[in-house]
């Protein structure tokens, strides 16, 4: 991929001063791309003269990195305490089963990736998934198979 | 917005909005906490935008989007005042009635009150319902009346006169007794006396100082942090200003969980009004004390919850916890002496300097003083977030405040204190919920998690879930933490598959015990208590799952079948349909049958069966 220095710079230049922030570095070019290029962290790593293996320690460390792409919709199903004991496992099934993918993986026409997610905080609503950022409670394996299916249709008619 | 430079200032300020409000004027509060917004409660409050002024009326009516109600199960909420009613479970469509109705005719709309499940009752005022009854609601009171995002809401429930009053008569030292005296503890789990940690942060040599907010709420099933930081951001700001005042800190740093990205906005927009208004950064308030505080988002590693992984997560590092025989308090951040208190524990400072020590060491029990806020989830019928006195039992807690278990079903445990913490039985419900007395059965306070579970939770299958998720939560920088969790999580998952050996109990305490003692920090020593709680109190369903191969609960698949009753089907075919691998057979109207062989347990079958014909052994 050709990658946009020019964002690079900007979110480089928005840290200069701060010694502490490679975190939130690499928070801000993730919300950028939606993961973390290898090629970025390597400009980075040469840019802010930090050695690439440090940015490569927190990109693997934290789970709110990802080093590859994410698929178009993002699918991230509660395992939260509450979504669990309210039958979550079998909705993940559901959801892997239905995509044919397990969790952390990207469908292979890129459409789909599926995580998972401790807690969400809607423990009311559980078991709940999260697509594309908006919450679907009280889950039923039949409202995720209309859920899924129904983007499939929205996307075919759109295309 | 106006700087403020002196304390006298900033009440002149406070009363000219208190004359400014019209209490007769009717408002419309829109719970727009995580759970309700999912419920739709965004809608309902762009209805209300629409609508009133289609009718020409929103001048004469105050719209507020507030944080949470804590009563996430009826969501979405609308509280009406004057009159304090509240209507539950809020669509679009009832958005009108409640303009015609209630706003403009001040008559009730009954369908949307509340609906005792006990007696049937529809009950109107908000403070009527038991579910908010029996809370005290202290802390977490204030969301609700106030629009998070505006500081004059603050400033006119009292906000920030607890630093007024600090700036202008109390000294450091003085303010830090006041904490003592209050005998308030961490609110975060481990329960270390606040003003113990203010005064040897105090005493600790060092020119820079520093005071962190802990808001990494990791554990599944806590969300008051949250929901405080969403709902009355400036009550954590307020207390973390006073805690810096008092030990002598320039700089603060509050570290929230990424996955909150409300909280990180209110919590900044907070930063940048307290800052105009020079209740923070230079001379606060005109006095020599200056202070400032940034927000780090946090990377998603659960034991950055920690104190010591935290501190060195904001030092840009990978959170790994650090050695803890030199305390925070004298060797924190950069080495610098540094005070880190959970969200909640901030928030309980401008109450306690507010309305005096002696008044809240009179609430609670002997050892822990205050309230404490709970998320109140699982199998419960009221879900949501509850503050209560210490001391309170976990009977009261679960059957009065949280209306009994769902669906008439029967209770089974409690587990409080999130992966941590452990479960407990029905024999201890009567249980005083303190720091002391939950160490004692094996579960802690923790957070304030408390997730209830029922006759159809399988107890082994909770100690797995738990242990799976400390185990990848582990850092992997000591061993036994590393890979006594692994070995103890490949040693249940063999009893849930049914291939369990009795000598395996054994085994599970034995490594419990290593990893206790051995452990570095507390998320290797307080994994195991989920194990050894259940292996405690339920050593009967461990059993069973060795020698009898059965899971009671119907939830190790291993060891359930789904069966269907042939007197209850009538053959509609829709758990033919449903069934993702063609294991149910049948023609129409016929009784349907199921083949064991091919069925992989997914449950489909019974939740679309309209007649209890599935059921699972």
């Amino acid at each position: 991929m050709t990658v946009d220095l020019e964002k690079v710079n900007s979110i480089i230049e928005k840290y200069r001063d701060d010694r502490e922030a490679f975190i939130a570095l690499l928070q801000d070019i993730s919300a950028e791309y939606r993961y973390l290029p290898e090629e970025v962290i390597r400009y980075v790593s040469e840019e802010i003269e930090v050695p690439v293996s440090r940015l490569f320690s927190l990109a693997t460390f934290y789970t709110s990195f990802r080093l590859e792409p994410r698929g178009e919709h993002e699918v991230q199903v509660c395992m939260g305490t509450a979504c669990h004991v309210r039958g979550a496992p079998r909705m993940l099934d559901k959801v892997t089963q239905k995509l044919n993918i397990k969790p952390g993986e990207t469908t292979e026409d890129k459409r789909f990736t599926v995580e998972t997610v401790n807690c969400v905080g809607a423990c009311a609503l559980g078991p709940l998934l999260v697509y594309d950022g908006k919450y679907y409670g009280k889950l039923t394996q039949r409202k995720i198979e209309k859920l899924l299916e129904g983007s499939n249709d929205e996307d075919d008619q759109s295309s | 917005m106006m700087k403020m430079t002196s304390p006298a200032e900033l009440e002149k300020y406070r009363s000219s909005i208190l004359e400014g409000i019209d209490s007769g004027r009717p408002s419309v509060s829109v719970c727009c906490g995580t759970g309700c917004s999912a419920s739709g409660a965004l809608e309902v409050v762009s209805a209300f935008e629409r609508l009133l002024e289609e009718k020409g009326i929103q001048a004469n009516i105050n719209t507020k989007i507030t944080g949470c109600h804590g009563f996430c199960e009826q969501g979405p909420l609308v509280l009406l005042s004057p009159g304090n009613r509240l209507y539950c479970k809020v669509t679009e469509e009832d958005v009108d009635d409640i303009i015609e109705e209630t706003l403009l005719a001040n008559r009730v709309v009954e369908r949307l009150l509340f609906v005792d499940p006990v007696t049937g009752e529809k009950i109107e005022k908000e403070e009527e319902i038991p579910f908010y009854k029996k809370q005290l609601r202290l802390i977490f009171g204030d969301n609700g009346k106030m629009v998070p995002t505006d500081i004059r809401d603050y400033l006119s429930l009292g906000g920030y006169s607890a630093l007024a009053k600090v700036l202008k008569g109390m000294g450091p030292q003085e303010v830090i007794q006041e904490i003592k005296n209050s005998r308030l503890r961490g609110r975060g789990g481990a329960g270390f006396p606040t003003g113990l940690k203010w005064e040897s942060c105090d005493k600790a040599e060092g020119d820079i100082k520093y005071v962190i907010c802990n808001a990494d709420e990791g554990d599944p099933g806590c969300f008051q942090d949250r929901s405080l930081l969403e709902g009355n951001p400036h009550l954590v700001l307020e207390g973390m200003i006073i805690g810096a005042y008092s030990v002598g800190a320039s700089q603060g740093y509050i570290y929230v969980r990424n996955e909150y990205p409300l909280a990180v906005k209110n919590f900044s927009t907070a930063l940048e009004q307290a800052r105009e208004m020079g209740l923070l950064g230079e001379n606060i308030l005109g006095s020599d004390f200056s202070f400032n505080i940034k927000v780090v988002r946090g990377g998603g590693a659960f034991v950055c919850g920690e104190s010591s992984a935290l501190i060195t997560s904001i030092e840009g590092r990978i959170g790994e916890p650090r050695y803890k025989f030199v305390h925070a308090a004298e060797k924190g951040l950069w080495d610098r002496p540094t005070v880190l208190n959970n969200v909640k524990t901030w928030a309980a400072v401008p109450l306690i300097i507010n309305r005096g020590a002696e008044w809240f060491s009179e609430i609670g029990t002997e050892q822990s003083k205050g309230t404490m806020i709970f998320s109140l989830t699982g199998k419960v019928n009221n879900t949501g977030l509850v503050e209560v006195p210490m001391g309170i039992s976990l009977r009261e807690l679960i059957f009065e405040i949280g209306g009994g278990i769902l669906e008439g079903r029967k209770f089974k445990a409690v587990q409080t204190g999130g992966p941590s913490g452990g479960c407990i039985p029905e024999g201890l419900l009567n249980l005083p919920l303190d720091f002391e007395k939950l160490a004692e059965v094996g579960s802690m306070v923790g957070s304030g998690g408390m997730i209830v579970m029922d006759e159809t939770t399988c107890m082994v299958d909770v100690a797995k879930y738990f242990l799976s998720f400390t185990q990848e939560e582990s850092c992997g920088k000591c061993v036994p933490c590393r890979e006594g969790g692994e070995h103890m999580l490949k040693i249940l998952e063999r009893i849930t598959r049914g291939e369990g050996e009795e000598r395996d109990l054994e085994l599970l305490k034995e490594i419990s015990d290593t990893m206790q003692c051995a452990s570095l920090c507390a998320l290797g020593k307080l994994a195991p208590n989920p194990v050894l709680t259940t292996l405690k109190y339920f050593p009967e369903e461990y059993l069973a799952h060795i020698k009898d191969k059965k899971c009671s609960a119907g939830v190790c698949k291993e060891l359930i079948e789904y069966l269907i009753d042939p007197e209850a089907c009538t053959g509609c075919g829709r758990c033919l349909k449903a069934c993702p691998t063609g294991a149910i057979s049948g023609e129409k109207e016929a009784v349907h049958i199921l083949d064991q062989e091919q069925c992989i347990k997914c449950g489909n079958c019974m939740e679309v069966c309209r007649f209890d014909a599935v059921s699972v052994e």
